[in-house]
């Protein structure tokens, strides 16, 4: 139980007050069998070099503030456990969006793709004074999509984000999926010519990265699929 | 540098937060700041519900989620705050609903509900099913759906904001001081009302359920403007954190069959708690999890118990509790629905805080005086509602109830009056304080005090507390508090410098610990989630009576303190 793992940490960094260039800064540390990617760099921040900066909260998975590359794939810092990444580990901010620095990233053009779908509950008719009912199969239609927390761990590993950044990306559609299912919102149609325009969904080139990368586990490809098929089928 | 002016200003986009703008942002020129993007707030992390007597498994009452609430306090809640909040829980959940939370159904349709500790029937009968679920994420459900129809509803946020000072003068909120994280700007918010919906403060220990970021800035820059902070003494262990790392393993697998064993397999709250066993209120469940451990019956002698939801079948546990079953496959290595789970308390939840009236104004003394233009919401708040201990799933529906409170009152008040004149240097404190840290040059480091705090707090001021554990305490966190004026960080820049931020987090933290270690060593009584060992009974005729903590202009403290409301429940002796 006792034993320690020796990483060696290689950390892109940057801060465009003092680099002209983004560097690789080493580290090397001893962790613990259960330690996180997140505690190293936490180790690093905390005992070596406290310029080090990147996004953090939680600490399980839950927040999505600590998406980044590790060893070449997005993943929350505090989900992957050292062990299964050591002895080398590699970490990079997620691509495509401007570094601020070091690890943390401009995340506004992601935000403003997510704010472009209509990602709320839209059903202007008069509530019932009760709860508006919904079957457990109608809830089920959904729920994969409820599960996102935003971390852009899927767009940022996307092709087709990369190529163009304009694309609304996986996350937008997820979120605007979410809505498009839910048997009580009524605004699936503007969501949908949102996303049939050449930005929205037809960029997608099912590559499945998003899926891969997504810490929700959430079927991002076959979200996306069927928001291409509802396309289809209604004639808009 | 800028000046910016609204009519209300929150301070916080947890569940609080942001249910406190949606209502004042109706009828006031409103804005957000928060030092984090508002779905990064720790509200996403509850999991097992929102309780409101919607009676849609079976009979409920929002009287009997009173007397659960009351009983679940040990009596130190205000009644007439849990009756307007047990009352307006039906009606704050349907709201929620209707604005598109996706809550769990039952087979006819409408919103799913599982039983969950001190939630009873008939004034403690049996367990009753009134938590309000989605999954194991409701806390993510309720912030992302309140975050979207903020969204909807065009309210103006400054993220990574985050907020080191109040501007108060003469009894009167005017505005908040704010550094923009990205720019190392700091900026003048001028207001005519200020929500404080900053959270808590779990970071004061080591093993805790709580995020990086809850570090107690709302309460800690109000207690340094001379306002009290209220029952700084009752901080809630959670029975059941992942062992050593404190990640919260909600209530809700004991509330869907889940059951605690010690090294014999026994399962021991039948001992402790005999109606309601494993759903017993959670501080007495802790209490019980460390006595095993103490008495030798912890897991192969160590400091953990097991949390076995085996019988409960893969189908299930993936279906009620994915994201558990998911914590336990990343960061233990075990299927829940094989192996039990090793659980120990962890710092959850702060019952104290800045103490409010039930429409969120901060009062500042025993006579309900208030302080205008400011208010307080959410867990940074203390009604109170919760009084010595919270019931689970009272906290998300805390947020909603005196969110909206807090919000809607905050807009009438703005209303009403005109915008009150600062002064123009109103943000010289936080220049200085902001300076001092940036050049500190000590030889002292951050993160090295605040391991040390935290350890001292888990250690000396946890489950179960004595006069020479909590002296101990006070007097190292002094030396403690004494070394931090000495620290020096190594960011001098002014982008994105958390480890400035970090710096100062760790004074709200040294100067949260303190009051609470004060407050613990004052209160010689055990009530609630205050188990004093060297007074193990609750003591009524001394003690039946909210703390307030005030700190004095040359760092000294000083009590006083508050009646407790008492309308139909009289204390009783409490037994689960
Ligand atoms: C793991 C876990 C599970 C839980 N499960 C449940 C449950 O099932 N049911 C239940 O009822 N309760 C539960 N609770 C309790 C409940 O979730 C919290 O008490 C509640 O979410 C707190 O909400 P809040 O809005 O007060 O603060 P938070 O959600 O913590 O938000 C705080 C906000 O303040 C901002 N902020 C902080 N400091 C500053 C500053 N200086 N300047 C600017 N902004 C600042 C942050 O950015 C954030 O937006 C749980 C708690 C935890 C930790
Ligand atoms: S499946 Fe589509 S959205 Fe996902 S990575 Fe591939 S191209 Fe991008
Ligand atoms: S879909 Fe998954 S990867 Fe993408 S933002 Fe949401 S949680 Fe992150
Ligand atoms: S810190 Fe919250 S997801 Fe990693």
């Amino acid at each position: 139980m006792a034993e320690t793992l020796k990483i060696e940490l290689r950390i892109k960094r940057f801060n465009p007050e003092k680099d002209e260039e983004p560097w690789w800064g080493e580290y090397e540390v001893e962790m613990g069998p259960t330690d996180r990617v997140l505690d190293a760099l936490h180790y690093v921040k905390w005992h070596i070099d406290g310029t080090l900066t990147l996004r953090r909260s939680c600490g399980h998975g839950i927040c999505g503030s600590d998406a980044m590359r590790i060893n070449g794939v997005n993943r929350l810092a505090c989900k992957v456990l050292l062990r299964d990444v050591a002895p080398v580990v590699t970490v990079e901010p997620i691509l495509g969006l401007p570094v601020i620095k070091d690890l943390v990233v401009d995340m506004e053009p992601f935000m403003a793709q997510y704010r472009s779908v209509m990602p709320y509950f839209v059903n202007d008719e008069p509530p019932p004074p009760r709860e508006r009912l919904q079957s457990p199969e109608e809830r089920e239609r959904f729920d994969d999509t409820t599960k996102c927390i935003l971390c852009a761990c899927c767009t940022t590993s996307c092709p087709s984000f990369w190529a163009r950044g304009e694309y609304v990306g996986p996350a937008a559609i997820v979120q605007a999926h979410r809505f498009i299912f839910d048997s009580r919102d009524k605004a699936a149609a503007q969501r949908l010519e949102i996303l049939n325009e050449p930005d929205g969904v037809w960029r997608c080139r099912t590559v499945y990265n998003c899926t891969n990368a997504c810490p929700r586990e959430i079927k991002i490809t076959e979200a996306i699929a069927e928001v291409k098929k509802a396309l289809l089928f209604s004639r808009l | 540098m800028s000046k910016f002016q609204y009519d209300v200003l929150v301070i916080g986009a947890g569940g609080a937060g942001l249910m406190a703008a949606l209502y004042a942002s109706k009828s006031a020129n409103t804005a957000v700041l928060s030092k984090l993007y508002p779905t990064r707030s720790h509200t996403g992390a509850a999991q097992g519900g929102i309780s409101a007597a919607l009676g849609n498994h079976e009979e409920d009452h929002w009287e009997w989620h009173a007397y659960d609430t009351v009983k679940g306090s040990d009596y130190l809640g205000d009644q007439d705050a849990i009756e307007i909040m047990c009352r307006e829980a039906i009606d704050v959940v349907i709201e929620l609903e209707h604005m598109g939370l996706p809550f769990d159904r039952t087979p006819e349709g409408k919103i799913a509900q599982r039983p969950f500790g001190g939630h009873t029937r008939n004034y403690g009968e049996a367990p009753v099913r009134r938590a309000c679920h989605a999954a194991d994420r409701t806390g993510h459900m309720i912030l992302q759906t309140l975050y979207q129809q903020c969204i909807k509803h065009n309210v103006n946020f400054f993220d990574e904001f985050q907020v080191l000072d109040l501007i108060i003068e003469d009894g009167v909120c005017k505005g908040a001081v704010a550094y923009e994280i990205d720019t190392g700007e700091i900026h003048t918010f001028h207001a005519k009302a200020v929500i404080l919906a900053t959270g808590g403060w779990g970071k004061c220990w080591s093993v805790t359920s709580n995020a990086f970021t809850l570090t107690g800035d709302g309460a800690a820059i109000v207690l340094r403007h001379g306002v009290p902070l209220e029952d700084m003494e009752f901080f809630q262990f959670h029975p059941t954190g992942i062992w050593k790392m404190g990640i919260l393993i909600t209530e809700g697998v004991r509330g869907e069959g889940g059951v605690l064993r010690n090294n014999l397999g026994e399962r021991f709250m039948e001992r402790y708690a005999p109606t309601l066993k494993d759903l017993a209120s959670r501080d007495v469940v802790s209490r019980a999890i460390y006595m095993e451990i103490r008495e030798g019956r912890g897991i192969d002698g160590k400091d953990y118990v097991y949390l076995d939801a085996t019988h409960l079948g893969r189908e299930r546990i993936e279906k009620k509790l994915p994201d558990i079953a998911d914590f336990c496959r990343t960061y233990l290595g075990i299927d829940p629905a094989e192996q039990p789970m090793p659980v120990q308390p962890t710092a959850h939840y702060a019952m104290g805080g800045i103490p409010t009236d039930v429409d969120g104004r901060v009062i500042v003394d025993a006579n309900n005086t208030p302080l205008y233009g400011l208010y307080a919401a959410g867990e940074v708040a203390c009604v109170s509602v919760h009084g010595a201990n919270r019931l689970g799933t009272n906290s998300l529906l805390d947020l909603v109830v005196f969110g909206r409170r807090a919000g809607i009152h905050a807009a009438a008040f703005a209303n009403e009056i005109e915008l009150q004149p600062i002064p123009d240097n109103a943000d010289d404190p936080t220049r200085e304080l902001v300076e001092r840290v940036r050049t500190s040059d000590g030889d002292e480091n951050v993160a090295t005090i605040r391991a040390e705090m935290q350890k001292l707090m888990m250690d000396n001021v946890g489950v179960f507390r004595t006069e020479e554990l909590l002296t101990d305490a006070v007097e190292k966190l002094k030396v403690l508090k004494e070394r931090a004026r000495h620290i020096s960080i190594q960011d001098k820049g002014k982008r994105f410098n958390q480890d400035l931020l970090e710096a100062i987090e760790l004074y709200n933290l040294l100067d949260l610990a303190e009051v609470t270690a004060l407050s613990a060593l004052n209160r010689t009584e055990s009530r609630g989630a205050h188990s004093r060992e060297d007074y193990p009974e609750r003591d009524d005729e001394n003690w039946l009576k909210h703390t307030l903590i005030y700190r004095e202009e040359d760092g000294s403290y000083r009590f006083d303190y508050k009646p407790v409301t008492i309308t139909k429940f009289e204390p009783k002796p409490r037994v689960y």
